[in-house]
């Protein structure tokens, strides 16, 4: 009969340090692996880089845009996009770059001339004092601005328009909604699904088949039809604040129940894995069984499935506004902007009140590219850290 | 008081049936009797051994005498107290003593957790000892199990698949159990790793006067390890008796197919091995009568020469075998042998 050797040689040194292939001594979590991993995808990278400058101007809107959102000037409405200039009326080139005052008349046929004053040029400066807006979501009021020019003057970089208003200064305001509504809609349903999508994940049974029933119920209309219909259930009086909540509140609805499935399914698959088991056999309650051991492990799932739906959430505000259901002027948001370039004759004479759609268009991208380097880091596949 | 020579845990008549739903309406279809009426007895400071093919449902035997998974009949008794009739508090604290390592290194480890917090984990639902006593135990454990106090702070990716079954027997011992399920502590390690982690348990248990169900598929494991043993076929267990006794004189012939199979580590020595025709069968339509009879060479052997009434016809591999006809028929249960009470075993054929 055969006799497992009693005193077996010690195998080479089994010295986790060897294995971990980090810095040693120092225990590499999970979460720096995951951080590891995405820093090596180079497109992520560039996608997180776009979109903190994004937030940071979005947070400092009232410093970093030159004008407050309602700056408004019908004497230079429809203003063409940058009216910058190096090179001056007699043909001298300066350093630092100008403006000069403008304004229009109109053509026989109704078209705005526009025509400078080339008498005195308004250099553009850094750090300058100019009209009183907020930033940090209206927290904070400053009059100092990153940059501008002196009054009479106005800088124009991407234009202006039907009511001389900078489109620059009004993206970058309107970024407090278009940025801040994919992230708070998906919080909220986040939770809703984790909550949902554990339950019924852990618990099965009767309670699971009524809450997927719900799930498919909610996930079978077409999303922007149950947004145009809970939009209408809305007040007509609330204020802007209140319309934000109602809509983040409503696309989070429509949301949840994609992901309290996803959810699901990786709960139930988790359920049965050993170390869930074994946290049973040790003793835990359930409740901690659920919340330390089998929702953690659908984190880095969640976290994917939120970052790609994020830019459903900045559409779905966009959709909803450029049709005139949603956030109201004077507030800005890059979907209420964007629809007074619905009609074609803005579109053609006016091509510049397109540029919300630009940063719909960027944000939109970086999440999904965010979201797509991330799904590879936090790849559940990949045990430890990727290779180079 | 409990009686110190009864038994420590008692299991009788256990059976796990696992339903088949199917259709819109998840009818129950049929069952998968994993685990099909198991009796056995696990005394105190011993180890006995449970050994059987993959599907012979002795992991389900393990999880489910632990109720990690319900049971559908059958009785438990753990120093006294019925296992299965206690409610979900007086459970929890009755899994302080009852403890389980599990096979799979790499899936029994939460990812996500230190592995001080792993270890310290049982101790901290049990409101065992304060925060820093935790502590000192878990790297005291850590030492224990031959790892560094120090890797209280990393991951368990860190580890190898030895050094993270060490990490799952701390876990185990931390609590201080009088009982744990190893099921199959070694089979997913190397070898020169598996006799370091034989060991190392058997150590513990001469240390702390544990008992031990040691589920394992490899009898020479089982050989060096268990006091009893225990032979699981399809669900119900064939043969039970000291370990001495089972390597010396196995009775049922699937025990003496299962040991025939054990390779000798000796070029010269020849040894006859019994060959089993065909595969497990399914445990959700198990053959009638005793589940081993579409396989059993004894009983074909016996129907060579007995009295044509006496034998049946069966398909084997869609060949035409003759066997006995009671092995069809009537289903055996475990009984003793005449000269030895201790050693029982469930063929029809030799009782």
């Amino acid at each position: 009969m055969t006799q497992i050797p009693q005193n077996v040689v010690e195998p080479p040194a089994e010295e986790p340090g060897a294995l971990a292939r980090g810095v040693p001594g120092r225990p590499l979590s999970p979460l720096s692996i995951a951080w590891r991993n995405l820093r090596k995808h180079r497109l992520a990278m560039v996608a997180l880089v776009v979109l903190i400058i994004m937030y940071l101007a979005m947070l400092c809107d009232g410093f970093v845009a030159p004008y407050p959102y309602n700056a408004w000037d019908r004497q230079q409405a429809y203003h063409p996009a940058w009216n910058l200039h190096v090179v001056d009326a007699e043909g001298r080139f300066h350093l630092r770059p100008f403006v000069y005052v403008s304004h229009y008349e109109f053509d026989p046929y109704r078209n705005r001339i526009w025509r400078e004053d080339t008498s005195r040029a308004y250099p553009l400066k850094l750090l300058v004092r100019g009209q009183t807006g907020t930033m940090l979501f209206g927290l904070l009021k400053t009059g100092v601005h990153l940059y501008g020019v002196q009054a009479p003057a106005r800088l124009y970089l991407l234009g202006a328009d039907w009511q001389g208003r900078d489109i620059l200064s009004r993206i970058i305001f309107g970024g407090r909604v278009s940025l801040t509504i994919g992230i708070v809609g998906t919080a909220i349903a986040m939770i809703i699904g984790m909550i949902v999508g554990g339950i019924s994940g852990y618990v099965g049974g009767a309670g699971d088949t009524v809450l997927q029933r719900i799930c498919e119920l909610i996930m079978l209309i077409p999303g922007f039809y149950t947004l145009m219909i809970l939009y209408n259930t809305l007040p007509a009086s609330l204020t802007s604040m209140q319309v934000y909540f109602g809509v983040v509140v409503i696309l989070a609805f429509i949301s949840w129940a994609s992901l309290a499935r996803v959810i699901r399914g990786m709960v139930l698959s988790v359920k049965s894995s050993d170390f869930v088991m074994a946290a049973r056999a040790g003793g835990s309650s359930p409740w901690r069984v659920v919340t330390r051991h089998v929702l953690p492990s659908t984190f880095s799932y969640a976290i994917v499935a939120a970052s790609l739906q994020i830019p459903a959430y900045i559409l779905g505000e966009a959709g909803l506004s450029v049709i005139g259901m949603g956030v109201q002027e004077p507030a800005p948001t890059w979907g209420n902007m964007l629809q007074q370039a619905k009609s074609v004759t803005e579109m053609t004479f006016h091509p510049w009140l397109l540029w919300p759609g630009v940063a719909i268009f960027l944000t939109v991208m970086a999440f999904n590219f965010l979201g797509d380097g991330l799904r590879d880091a936090l790849d559940p596949r990949t045990v430890g850290l990727k290779k180079e | 008081m409990i009686d110190a020579a009864a038994p420590l845990l008692t299991v009788s008549d256990l059976r796990t049936w696992f339903p088949i739903r199917r259709g819109v309406f998840s009818r129950v279809h049929a069952y998968v009797r994993a685990v099909d009426g198991v009796d056995f007895t696990v005394s105190r400071g011993k180890t006995l051994g449970l050994v059987g093919e993959s599907g012979s449902g002795k992991t389900t035997v393990g999880r489910t005498l632990l109720r990690l998974i319900p049971k559908t009949t059958g009785q438990v008794f753990f120093d006294g107290q019925d296992v299965m009739a206690l409610g979900s508090g007086e459970l929890r604290r009755l899994r302080r003593r009852m403890q389980i390592v599990f096979q799979d290194p790499f899936g029994s480890l939460n990812p996500r957790m230190t592995v001080g917090s792993i270890i310290t984990e049982p101790m901290l639902v049990h409101g065992l000892y304060d925060r820093r006593e935790r502590k000192r135990r878990a790297a005291e454990l850590l030492e224990r199990v031959g790892l560094a106090p120090e890797h209280v702070n990393r991951y368990p990716h860190e580890f190898s698949g030895g050094q993270r079954q060490r990490i799952g027997i701390a876990r185990a011992l931390s609590v201080q159990p009088d009982f744990i399920v190893c099921d199959e502590p070694v089979s997913a390690l190397d070898v020169s790793i598996q006799g370091q982690i034989l060991n190392l348990l058997s150590d513990i248990q001469d240390e702390l006067g544990l008992s031990y169900l040691f589920i394992a598929h490899n009898l020479a494991v089982v050989e060096q390890f268990a006091d009893d043993v225990a032979v699981m076929y399809l669900g119900r267990i064939v043969e039970t008796a000291s370990r001495q006794d089972i390597y010396a004189h196995p009775t049922h012939p699937y025990t003496e197919a299962l040991l025939s199979a054990v390779p000798i580590p000796d070029p010269t020595l020849e040894r006859r091995h019994v060959r089993l025709a065909g595969e497990v069968p399914s445990p959700v339509n198990p053959p009638a009568g005793c589940a081993f009879h579409p396989r059993c060479p004894l009983t074909r052997k016996l129907a060579q020469d007995a009295d044509v009434k006496e034998t049946t016809t069966i398909f084997s591999d869609s060949q035409p075998v003759r066997i006995m006809a009671r092995c069809t028929a009537e289903r055996p249960s475990l009984r003793p042998l005449a000269d030895n009470p201790a050693h029982c075993h469930a063929c029809l054929m030799r009782q």
